[in-house]
């Protein structure tokens, strides 16, 4: 066959592979939709994958977010300074947690320390034909692995990033304040005058919107992973790396909804 | 004894993650939750112009918060201002009420220069004295092109 049409060829079938993955994971994302509203509820399991999700990924929120808000005060506080602006410190700080680098830096991390696990457990779950015996004993494995994960992610996250945003703020304190000499109640009183409910209501909406995807992406390439170990470690991979994406990408998009 | 279950993580995680959230929307974010009851009165005030001027900006005497604006509407093709003042300030019917920016690119906010009267501006008055802000775009303009005696 001619050169031109093998390019062609290649071409076609990646974008039929596309569209084809992409109808795939809706289709899987409504069908685990569709089955939250019906019994049973594993209300256990749903806590036991909070606490793997969320809980176990607080020591990384809380040390990301303190080291984060402080090289913000501390970049912002020299760039500030050559102006003499430096009382507007606290509310870029603030402002850039909350409505950005909270959430998506929360979801980064969350995709490294838990979507990869969950793609892996899955995926493992599948080549050892688990998942088949979930069948086999009349418990559907979307009601018992991939809703709990789910609904994990939706709570999860937007706790993670309230804490991020706490402790970043607080961050940028102990350097403005404590390192800079700025003056605690300019600080803390300029960052009242700017932060607004929607600014809040913002980070909340993407950090909400970040757990369905993680938990989504991640259950969707374990739960149709390869054959052996080859394919779990490539679902894992691509777990990662589409959900790391996938985040930035659909952050950008929709803060211009939220600004407009 | 019971194991510090797993029920018990969750459930201190979701405290500290609500806790955060409280903190961050009650104390940086001035969501009231209580509401300030109804300790405020309002008064209006006729403007030339308002540039500048947003809803909910500060109200100042002598550089202290005692009210928000509340509404900016035309009337005329003046702007009427709507304030809200705290109840515990009166203020003289022969105040002076003039817009002001904080620094010289700062966001606008009404101050307000007490009166020497006796007589106080009943909830629902006016006040009378207004001051249009400060064109700084004019004032280059006229320095610039020599009309400063």
């Amino acid at each position: 066959m001619s050169p031109i049409l093998t390019l062609f060829r290649i071409i076609g079938a990646f974008v039929i592979f596309v569209i084809g993955e992409t109808g795939r994971m809706g289709i899987f994302l409504a069908e685990v939709v569709f089955l939250i509203p019906f019994p049973p509820y594993l209300f256990g399991r749903v806590i036991k994958q909070i606490n793997f999700i969320g809980v176990k990924t607080t020591l990384v929120i809380l040390l990301t977010g303190t080291f984060t808000g402080m090289v913000l005060a501390l970049q912002i506080y020299f760039t500030l300074s050559e102006f003499g602006a430096e009382s507007r410190l606290g509310p870029i700080v603030a402002l850039a947690l909350i409505k950005e680098l909270g959430p998506v830096i929360c979801a980064l991390m969350v995709t490294g320390r838990a979507g990869s696990a969950l793609a892996a457990e899955i995926g493992i779950m599948r080549i050892t034909e688990q998942i088949d015996a979930l069948d086999t004993m009349a418990l559907n494995p979307y009601k018992y692995l991939i809703i709990p994960n789910l609904i994990a992610g939706i709570i999860s996250l937007p706790l993670l990033n309230f804490i991020f945003v706490f402790v970043g703020v607080w961050g940028g304190y102990a350097v403005g304040v404590g390192l800079m000499g700025l003056s605690s109640g300019t600080y803390f009183g300029s960052i009242r005058d700017f932060v607004d409910s929607a600014d809040i209501l913002e980070g909340l909406y993407k950090s909400l919107s970040f757990g369905i995807l993680i938990t989504w992406i991640s259950c969707y390439k374990g739960y149709f992973t390869g054959y052996g170990a080859e394919g779990v470690s490539k679902s894992t991979t691509q777990a990662v790396v589409m959900s790391s994406v996938t985040i930035l990408i659909w952050d950008y998009f929709l803060t211009s909804i939220l600004v407009a | 004894m019971k194991k510090f279950g797993v029920e018990s993580i969750v459930g201190i995680f979701i405290i500290a993650g609500l806790l955060c959230l409280a903190y961050i929307s009650i104390y940086l974010g001035k969501i009231n939750l209580f509401g300030t009851g109804n300790n405020t009165y309002q008064v209006k005030a006729v403007f030339s112009s308002v540039t500048g001027l947003k809803e909910d900006t500060d109200i100042k005497i002598a550089g202290v918060s005692v009210g928000k604006v509340t509404n900016i509407t035309l009337n005329n093709y003046e702007a009427v201002v709507t304030m809200k003042i705290r109840n515990d300030i009166k203020l003289q019917d022969d105040c002076i009420a003039s817009i002001n920016t904080m620094g010289l690119l700062g966001d606008a906010y009404v101050e307000i220069s007490p009166g020497g009267s006796d007589v106080t501006i009943q909830p629902g008055g006016m006040i009378r004295e207004t001051e249009p802000p400060l064109d700084l775009k004019k004032l280059i303009g006229n320095f610039a092109f020599g009309k400063v005696e």
